[in-house]
């Protein structure tokens, strides 16, 4: 089983931005617990959703030959819970992207309210630098196909993004 | 060219926002692993901040040469060789090597490295 915070993106604009939406149901069993009768999406929770819209972002902007993962995460604030019922809109922006690392600013927005903010940092590790491998090729590509990022993927100049041939 | 002063408050700001400590922690003397806690993520965490508080480049390895330290040329049983440290000092002219040359194993290099070595760093960079 995969964690998955992020049920597709509506927007996603190669190596710049992206916008993805999780809608936070309680049918998701982690919110029985969290708490009993006042269900609350954990921010940890939306703080990985965050990381999931970026780092996609990034992995396709470096062509997905790199692990992009998780390595910082600075200046995280959250202004209010997000509850069943809420639709939260990640916004991804990259404002520096390097071979090695990139850093990204993502906020979760729930309608017009921003819910919370981030600085995430990613490091783009190679084979044999302490990362397994993530994903197998199919898997992967499933994946992006189910975030419909060749639907609505854009790179620089406006154009449809060509889906993979893996 | 900005002043020594301008260098030092602009660097402590990229370490406190990367590193997540307080401004008084970041004095001239202390070192970058053992005073200031920084892994070796937080490296690349830095040279993003750094290039765009001065608007300037910094190659991999400049900074931090992990490079030359992992290297079987240049270091023998857990100890960079005479060679290894002719490297780093090429590599490294802002740093002040003298401490770790008297004891130059690999582990002592993560405490070398001070806030006043990477105001040095980038007084070199932007007066270039």
């Amino acid at each position: 089983m995969r964690w998955f915070w992020i049920d597709r993106y509506e927007e996603f604009v190669r190596g710049r931005h992206a916008t993805a939406v999780k809608n936070v149901s309680l049918a998701e069993e982690h919110l029985h617990d969290h708490f009993p009768g006042v269900a609350i999406m954990p921010n940890s929770l939306i703080v990985e959703g965050m990381a999931q819209a970026a780092g996609l972002l990034v992995a396709d902007a470096i062509d997905f030959n790199r692990r992009v993962v998780l390595a910082k995460v600075a200046a995280a604030e959250f202004f209010f819970d997000a509850v069943p019922g809420d639709t939260i809109r990640f916004k991804a922006e990259v404002l520096d992207l390097k071979a090695a690392g990139s850093l990204t600013k993502v906020t979760s927005s729930v309608g017009e309210r921003v819910q919370g903010q981030a600085e995430l940092f990613f490091a783009h590790l190679e084979p044999g630098e302490g990362v397994p491998k993530l994903f197998e090729t199919d898997e992967l590509l499933r994946w992006l196909d189910q975030m419909h990022i060749y639907e609505i993927g854009r790179d620089e100049a406006g154009q449809p993004l060509a889906r993979p041939d893996w | 060219m900005p002043s020594r002063e301008e260098i030092f408050d602009k660097v402590r700001s990229a370490l406190v926002d990367a590193l997540g400590v307080d401004e008084d922690d970041v004095t001239p003397t202390a070192t970058m692993v053992g005073d200031l806690g920084a892994e070796s993520i937080d490296f690349l965490d830095i040279v993003f901040r750094l290039e765009k508080a001065f608007n300037i480049k910094i190659s991999r390895g400049e900074l931090f040469p992990e490079d030359v330290l992992s290297s079987s040329e240049f270091v023998t049983d857990g100890k960079v060789t005479p060679a290894g440290i002719a490297a780093l000092k090429a590599r490294m002219p802002f740093a002040d090597l003298s401490r770790f040359e008297s004891n130059p194993s690999v582990q002592n290099f993560a405490n070398t490295l001070t806030v006043e070595d990477m105001v040095r760093y980038v007084q070199s960079k932007v007066a270039a």
